[in-house]
């Protein structure tokens, strides 16, 4: 994977597959500490203590078809290759969160890439989850959370062009701002 | 059927007849399902399905069901996008770029040529 956003989109699927019917996509970065953070929570079907101490290992998988599970073990090694690491807490019958540390400024951090392309992706490919996203660069916050309109469309499909257009506009919109405005706080921090 | 004897009894009836609209509803629209899985991912179908979006948006296409879902386990074929038009077998194409989704847009959804090249080879 090229990019933190195609990881999470992987680790997106896997909340998927377990049965989640709402999914938390954070992503927040921390100036100060040098720190990105990214984490997917999900309310699906979880995982017992035994599945949980094995999940890490590429040849585990709850998969059927195949005997490779790829993608925890992918996004481990690349949070440990930046100081970093990633952590699971999961409850049977409650749900998972995949929490992972970076270094922020580390030579080998892969860029974040298109989160607004993973978030609508996810969005327009799986109406039946509740999506939320919450991107955060030190104060400045977006947050986007998809049951106002779904409930304002009641039922209507998602792939209707002005819905895909409204979303779209919405997520990179929210996104660019916040990236706009830390640009432009570093000018006024470099001024003074 | 079981008599209803209460509000939970009359949601869920409702909920059955919608599910029973909704399936009949479903028979006259184009089905279409990315995979997505950590392979899939890793051979661009992101951009695979962001192309198919941006197709039913730019040509304002109605009764499309678009679905994303983990790995389809067609071993060497990412992208794979399976493809049923209304009343029609389903159809699964492989190698599937975003200029390819495009492709198979204009000429298999909208017009109906299959497009035998794409297809998977098995």
């Amino acid at each position: 994977m090229r990019e933190l956003a195609l990881h999470i989109l992987d680790i997106a699927e896997n909340s998927i597959s377990a049965g989640a019917s709402k999914v938390e996509i954070v992503v927040k970065k921390d100036s100060l500490n040098d720190e990105l953070w990214i984490s997917v929570k999900d309310n699906g079907k979880g995982m017992d203590q035994e599945l949980l101490a094995r999940v890490m290992d590429p040849f585990v998988t709850s998969r059927t078809t195949r005997k490779v599970g790829l993608g925890i073990p992918l996004l481990k090694q690349a949070a440990e290759a930046c100081n970093g690491g990633l952590t699971i807490d999961s409850q049977p019958g409650e749900g998972t969160v995949i929490t992972t540390k970076f270094q922020d400024s580390h030579i080998d951090r892969m860029p974040l890439g298109n989160l607004a392309d993973t978030f609508l992706g996810l969005f327009f490919g799986t109406p039946d989850v509740n999506w939320v996203l919450h991107y955060q660069v030190d104060d400045q916050v977006f947050e986007f959370d998809d049951t106002e309109v779904k409930q304002v469309l009641d039922g209507m499909p998602l792939t209707d062009y002005r819905v895909i257009d409204y979303l779209t506009n919405t997520i990179q919109n929210g996104i660019n701002n916040i990236n706009e405005n830390v640009i432009k706080q570093g000018v006024n921090y470099a001024h003074n | 059927m079981p008599t209803i004897n209460s509000i939970e009894d009359l949601k869920r009836l409702r909920e059955e007849a919608q599910k029973i609209k909704e399936m009949r509803d479903q028979t006259g629209k184009t089905q279409i399902v990315v995979g997505m899985g950590t392979i899939g991912i890793a051979a661009g179908a992101r951009e695979t399905l962001k192309a198919i979006l941006n197709f039913i948006e730019e040509n304002n296409l109605p009764d499309i069901i678009l679905r994303q879902t983990g790995n389809l386990g067609l071993s060497g074929m990412d992208p794979v996008v399976k493809v049923t038009l209304p009343n029609q077998e389903e159809v699964v194409y492989g190698k599937v770029t975003a200029e390819i989704a495009r492709k198979i847009m204009q000429d298999y959804v909208v017009s109906g040529n299959v497009l035998a090249e794409y297809l998977v080879k098995e």
